[in-house]
């Protein structure tokens, strides 16, 4: 298995850095802290990155690996940035039977990046959802906040394009 | 403490309050199939092969499960073993089975089990497989998750056992897998590379990286002198793997397969545990003199034969690797003598001589690649083998090694004393080095040679001796890293218990339960101190030999008066000695190799 290091370049500041160290000393020797711990690095940074993650476990004295299996056991943790761009495809039910699925597949092949993916430079992530409350046009994708419905594999390196910045 | 009666099909069994329905059962010598259970520490209840139907028709795991008054147990009902073969199926669903050719045919938990519980169709339940990717990237052993049955005994062993932690289970469901943070390779990680996942391990998914197929070649290339030394702890395992009692010492035979395999000389690595003693000893005497004349000095000085616990003290306490002796370890002394004093006594050059060595330890094949290691210009090991890679080796030369009549081993590195041979055991560093250094110190003969208090497989020894010229001198034994750790803990902490010398072996009971050692099942594990009885081969043959002081073999006499000089010499440093790094746990990302 390939190693899952985001290779979206690490971007911490010393304040966050601060912060998660002084989460780590009020709660290290309260058993069953790893997980408050690891949610409130999560709301620091976004993202558990290695960087974060070698923070936690030698601040609390344990294992990195520890860290990391509670990290790919629970869904609400991630391993991956938000891009710039947050790109969140439907796969509910009607947008999948309209082929989300395969604009889901244009996205990770333009982007050349998996589900929770990020691309390296920093700009857009990919994610799916179920139903954003737009079945009407579906299949539908949102980018941020803007959605984007009736959407044909085609259409995908045009709106893409527009994210230029 | 109080008893509790219960009834295990049918019959009424008494055992202690508190008692599992495994433990039980064992009492009323009702066997109960365990797989993932390791006493102590895999205690999970997971793999539910040990399932027995209590009177009110539930299923439970009788590892975990603690009995109570009255309770009503079957352990071979039909819902029972309809259970056990179904979960069995299961597993080897998923199950990467090529039984014919894998490391462990004949040797493997789950084959047996799987024959055991009457398993027709092994594919009954074949579909899709949890993927996974060979890690290989260690130097010493190789991970194959495909036939990996998420037991968790090598993640306890790791944890637990050495309180490293590097691997464990990772993702979730039908993705689960044992592997590293981040995916990394083992090479990547903190490993120390003891093997203790491996030993512990049942099936095919964790082995040693294999070189009979390079050491068959060697042997038959006529332009190599090929050599092969043996460390104390194999002839106490090697005879498991031909059928022999645990703890039989086969060394006769052992000798006799590697004659007959074409070894040009078959040496025995007790030799040169006895020229690490005098040189540890003579250390030992120097770092308490200059202590006593108040120059600068470390203490404890703490000994340096097992490559993973170097490893570990080098990666978890850096700021302390001064305490480590500056000893090569018995391997690599016998390899740098044999590229020198050996080389030059035949008139080879190092270059010609291939150095072979047989371990109980998956470490020892790290320890080889280690800088400062080859005193004569090329590496002092060329190839380090375990106990088990030696029993595969045998059988593929189809050499019928129960009918070997027993040898000896080859002159001049093949003699050796008692205090070598102990080496392999918790304590036996300990109690070889005190037999040389107290006589030494005193001036006197020894009368008593047995060091009996720091014998023994418990984790952590103590003794107190009072040594004429000197007083008490206090020393500590520490086997398994767990214990490692509370030690160095105490000597981080300005050594409060005054100890002059501490043994250290990264394996739990030392050498003879080392990680290249044969594997011994769970259900003999969980009954049987393997170490004790593998310790009390070495210990036995200690008590039969003529010599039993390391300063007292001929054979490093004749050493040290035709090639070292004397002990501690600037010869035996460049020779004998070599160097440590300081490693960080979790390596910087910039130094990833396998990203």
């Amino acid at each position: 298995m390939a190693s899952t290091i985001s290779s979206v370049p690490f971007t911490g500041t010393s304040e966050q850095e601060a912060k998660l160290k002084e989460i780590i000393a009020s709660l290290k020797d309260v058993p069953g802290s790893l997980m408050p711990v690891m949610q409130q690095a999560q709301d620091i940074y976004g993202y558990l990155p290695i960087e974060v993650q070698t923070m936690i476990a030698e601040g609390l004295g344990i294992p990195l690996e520890k860290v990391y299996g509670v990290a790919t056991f629970y869904a609400q943790f991630t391993l991956q940035p938000k891009g710039k761009y947050n790109i969140s495809v439907c796969l509910g039910t009607a947008c999948y039977v309209k082929g989300s699925g395969d604009i889901y597949e244009e996205l990770k092949k333009r982007l050349g990046i998996e589900e929770g993916g990020c691309t390296p430079d920093g700009k857009f992530s990919l994610n799916s959802c179920r139903c954003v409350g737009a079945c009407g046009l579906a299949p539908v994708m949102m980018i941020n906040d803007e959605v984007y419905g009736r959407l044909t594999p085609d259409a995908i390196p045009g709106i893409l394009a527009k994210y230029k910045d | 403490m109080e008893n509790v009666n219960i009834k295990i099909n049918g019959v009424d069994v008494s055992a202690p309050a508190g008692s599992t329905i495994l433990e039980a059962a064992r009492l009323a010598h009702i066997e109960i199939p365990t797989l993932c259970f390791l006493k102590d520490i895999n205690e999970i209840g997971a793999c539910r092969m040990c399932v027995v139907e209590l009177g009110n028709g539930k299923l439970v795991a009788a590892c975990v499960y603690p009995i109570n008054e009255g309770l009503e147990v079957k352990t071979n009902s039909p819902k029972v073993l309809a259970s056990r073969k179904t979960t069995m199926e299961l597993l080897l669903s998923n199950h990467r089975r090529e039984c014919l050719s894998c490391i462990r045919s004949e040797n493997c938990e789950l084959q047996k089990l799987s024959k055991e519980l009457g398993v027709e169709n092994e594919g009954y339940y074949d579909g899709v497989k949890t993927e996974s990717e060979i890690d290989d990237s260690a130097v010493h052993m190789i991970r194959d998750n495909s036939k990996c049955i998420l037991c968790r005994r090598c993640v306890a062993a790791c944890e637990k056992t050495q309180g490293i932690g590097v691997i464990g289970p990772n993702n979730r469901g039908f993705d689960t897998h044992i592997s590293s943070a981040f995916e990394l390779g083992l090479a990547d990680t903190a490993c120390v590379h003891c093997g203790q996942c491996i030993a512990v391990c049942p099936t095919g998914a964790l082995y040693e990286r294999d070189y009979i197929d390079e050491i068959i070649d060697a042997i038959n290339d006529k332009s190599k002198h090929v050599i092969i030394q043996t460390a104390p702890s194999v002839r106490a395992g090697l005879g498991e793997m031909f059928g022999y009692p645990i703890g039989t010492n086969v060394e006769g035979k052992m000798v006799a397969a590697l004659h007959r395999m074409g070894f040009d000389a078959v040496f025995d690595t007790d030799f040169s545990a006895d020229v690490t003693i005098v040189e540890e000893a003579n250390e030992l005497i120097e770092r308490v003199h200059k202590s006593l004349k108040k120059e600068e000095v470390t203490l404890p000085m703490i000994t340096s034969c097992s490559p993973g616990w170097v490893k570990f003290i080098e990666t978890y306490y850096p700021d302390l690797i001064g305490h480590l002796s500056s000893c090569k370890s018995p391997q690599q002394m016998f390899g740098a003598l044999a590229k020198t004093y050996y080389a030059e006594s035949i008139g080879k050059k190092p270059e010609e001589i291939v150095s072979v060595s047989v371990m109980p330890c998956t470490a020892k094949k790290f320890e080889m690649g280690r800088p400062d290691q080859s005193a004569a210009g090329v590496p002092d090991i060329d190839y380090s083998l375990t106990t088990r890679e030696l029993g595969r080796l045998i059988q593929r030369m189809r050499i019928k090694f129960n009918e070997l009549p027993d040898e000896e081993f080859d002159a001049p590195m093949g003699m050796s004393s008692g205090a070598g041979t102990i080496f392999g055991a918790t304590g036996g560093v300990m109690e070889a080095a005190l037999r040389t250094a107290v006589e030494w110190i005193s001036g006197k003969e020894l009368q008593n040679l047995d060091f009996m208090e720091v014998r023994g497989t418990q984790g952590i020894k103590e003794a107190t001796y009072n040594v004429e010229g000197l007083g008490d001198v206090k020393v500590a034994v520490a086997s398994g890293l767990s214990n490692a750790r509370i030690i160095m803990e105490k000597i981080k902490a300005g050594n409060p218990d005054g100890w002059t010398f501490v043994e250290v072996m990264a394996c739990p009971g030392g050498c003879v339960n080392g990680g290249g050692q044969p594997q011994v099942p769970g259900y003999i594990r969980n009954t049987v101190d393997v170490r004790a009885l593998r310790a009390k081969a070495l210990y036995d043959d200690d008590a039969k030999d003529v010599y039993r002081q390391s300063h007292k073999n001929p054979a490093v006499i004749k050493l040290y008066d035709e090639y070292l000089g004397k002990w501690g010499s600037e010869k035996a440093h460049h020779i004998l000695h070599t160097s440590y790094v300081k490693r960080t746990v979790n390596k910087p990302l910039d130094e990833l190799t396998t990203k």
